[in-house]
């Protein structure tokens, strides 16, 4: 499927073609061959923490339903009737033994077994319900993340998460074994590519710039909080930008963390933090600095390709929806036995960056894909660290890193994006997909 | 703008999360509808609030709100439970300054160029709670324009005012979006 493209030719050293951003063609094969044949997120398993619950999301821009069937089994299913077509579920999040199709009514248990159709003797001996059931893409968890493939060749997702593993790993350990459950998102969108904030979320680059407004308004008690030590030449700093393969990135700001109750010292003030503080220091004493710190952010910014970025406490998904248009939905993170006043706390944390950063970052996105639709200025220099002696490191791992602001993490990715790219898309209807 | 009175603040504490959620459950409750003077006084109120927002008067919008104030946005249509979800903007005095702060750095690139907005209340109510309190409520329709587009934003305002020194000041003022729980381009100027 598709015609053999020279991504040589758009993909180079140093520099990237703006049609990857631009091309509703591209887009569409990205579609097929990345939001399809790799591993894509899709769910936590805390948003469906009972038997019979699910919740709709996409895989791409499929209509899909996860679902912890009534065996406790999680399932991906395609939200599609396979009568003539419909959605079987309209909601968002619920609880269901069967989805019955709005439609004609055909009705299919919550494992996507066909149970039954209205008047079946309307149909010959040829009909088998067997062969009707909501068609299946493949899922595995890790840990609570929960992701499809259509891709039934595909690694398992253990190795597929290869060496951001250890990251998502440190990232949950930071609660000795307790869970973590998702819990509302909040939901942001914008007139541009949706490959604008993969590249941004590696990106150590623009934070001083970026987020100035940021940085002022943390300065004007007086105090330098939260990210400030990006405004110094953040290249002499001890943080780093590392590519894990597979196309995932690691942004590591933890180096600027050193001791217990650096992180809520650093925090910029949220709502109730001196009450709060007060009754978390007077109940838990000298344990007080460790629970604080897990009400902010893990200032790491884990980047799973394609769609799935752990920034501080929250999980953000990318949502492609066209070429121009993208949806990131931020979900906010609360863990299971935690005291209540943390987790309260963390909500708050997790409005600062939401509302007072990431909409800078939303604006540059749309005015990039703006400035990209100029079909003269062909190129994205991705180039910065490239050819500067000494500047790159590579781990035993294969995990290959440098200083924070350096784009060794795009021109990795982009070649592995080029990688599935140029494979030839396998239709879900062989292999792919079965019907039970 | 750096206010002392907001270095510090102790009153988002569980008493107050508690009595807000207390307040979502209805707006009748065991008040009356407020006397006409007071009604017309808090009615002209949130004309002028709604008038200063539209002329991007910011610090003198922020005069209207008591020094124990919240400026709330949730997600979850009416409210929710603020204890364990995130909303768009849960603002104590002090994050609503930040919030105002940052949109006047210059820096602020969703806001620049700055939205221009217009909004129209009605189905204003008013409730007499006692004791110099009272608590109201106003459908909206908000036409924002910014970088070419023009969007239509509704939903209802819910506030508490308190009368302080004799002047009414707003300790609660919550945005209802009849959309709050889907994805939005840019809300970063003031609801």
């Amino acid at each position: 499927m598709g015609k053999a493209r020279q991504w040589d030719e758009l993909i180079k050293r140093d520099r990237v073609h703006q049609k990857l951003y631009t091309d509703p063609e591209i887009f569409a094969e990205e579609m097929t061959n990345i939001f399809g044949m790799t591993w894509v997120y899709v769910a936590h398993e805390s948003e469906i923490p009972n038997v019979n619950d699910y919740k709709t999301g996409f895989l791409g821009k499929r209509p899909i339903i996860i679902v912890r069937d009534r065996e406790n089994m999680f399932r991906v299913l395609f939200n599609r009737c396979t009568h003539r077509g419909a959605t079987v579920c309209r909601e968002h999040r619920g609880s269901a033994k069967a989805f019955i199709c709005p439609y004609h009514g055909w009705t299919f248990k919550n494992n996507g077994e066909l149970a039954g159709v209205p008047w079946p003797k309307g149909y010959g001996e040829g009909f088998q319900k067997e062969e009707w059931g909501l068609k299946q893409v493949r899922t595995e968890s890790y840990r609570g993340f929960i992701f499809a493939t259509i891709n039934q060749d595909a690694p398992s997702l253990f190795e597929y998460l290869g060496a951001a593993r250890t990251y998502l790993d440190q990232w949950l350990d930071r609660y000795d074994g307790k869970n973590i459950v998702v819990g509302n998102p909040h939901r942001m969108v914008y007139k541009g590519n949706w490959k604008l904030t993969y590249d941004n979320a590696g990106d150590g680059y623009h934070v001083s710039f970026s987020h100035r407004s940021l940085f002022e308004t943390a300065a004007r008690m007086g105090e330098n909080k939260d990210m400030t030590y990006f405004a110094e030449n953040p290249d002499y700093s001890e943080m780093t930008i590392q590519y894990l393969g597979n196309g995932h990135t690691m942004i590591d700001q933890r180096p600027n963390y050193k001791s217990t109750g650096d992180y809520w010292k650093q925090q910029r003030p949220q709502p109730g933090r001196e009450p709060y503080e007060q009754m978390i220091r007077e109940k838990y004493k000298e344990d007080a600095d460790r629970l604080l710190d897990q009400a902010i952010g893990a200032q790491m910014n884990l980047n799973i390709f394609p769609n799935l970025l752990i920034i501080g406490n929250q999980i953000q998904v990318i949502q492609p929806h066209d070429v121009d248009k993208t949806e990131l939905i931020w979900y906010s993170t609360t863990v299971e036995g935690l005291p209540e006043e943390i987790n309260t706390l963390r909500m708050r944390t997790q409005e600062d960056f939401p509302a007072f950063g990431e909409p800078d970052d939303m604006t540059n996105f749309e005015e990039c894909h703006l400035g990209l639709t100029i079909p003269e200025v062909e190129w994205v220099s991705i180039g910065r660290g490239l050819g500067v002696p000494g500047r790159q490191a590579v781990a035993e791992n294969g995990v290959i890193s440098g200083p924070v602001t350096d784009e060794l993490y795009l021109r990795h990715y982009y070649q592995e994006w080029k990688r599935l790219m140029s494979e030839p898309y396998k239709t879900a209807s062989k292999k792919g997909v079965s019907a039970t | 703008m750096t206010m002392e009175s907001s270095k510090v603040s102790y009153y988002i504490n569980k008493d107050f999360y508690e009595s807000l959620i207390e307040g979502l459950k209805g707006w009748e409750g065991k008040s009356k509808y407020a006397a006409p003077d007071t009604w017309r006084e808090i009615e002209l109120l949130l004309y002028r609030e709604a008038r200063l927002l539209d002329e991007g008067k910011m610090e003198e919008w922020l005069e209207l709100f008591s020094s124990e104030c919240l400026y709330w946005i949730p997600i979850t249509p009416g409210g929710g439970n603020p204890l364990k979800e995130v909303s768009l903007a849960f603002d104590d005095r002090r994050r609503l300054e930040d919030r105002i702060y940052r949109l006047r750095t210059g820096y602020a690139w969703s806001q620049i160029p700055a939205s221009r907005t217009l909004r129209i209340l009605g189905n204003i109510e008013v409730w007499d709670d006692g004791e110099n309190q009272v608590r109201a409520k106003a459908n909206f329709m908000l036409n924002e324009f910014r970088a070419g587009r023009q969007k239509l934003y509704s939903g209802w305002y819910g506030y508490h005012l308190k009368k302080e020194d004799g002047e009414w000041k707003i300790t609660v003022r919550q945005v209802n979006l009849i959309d709050s729980d889907q994805g939005h381009e840019n809300l970063t100027f003031l609801l």
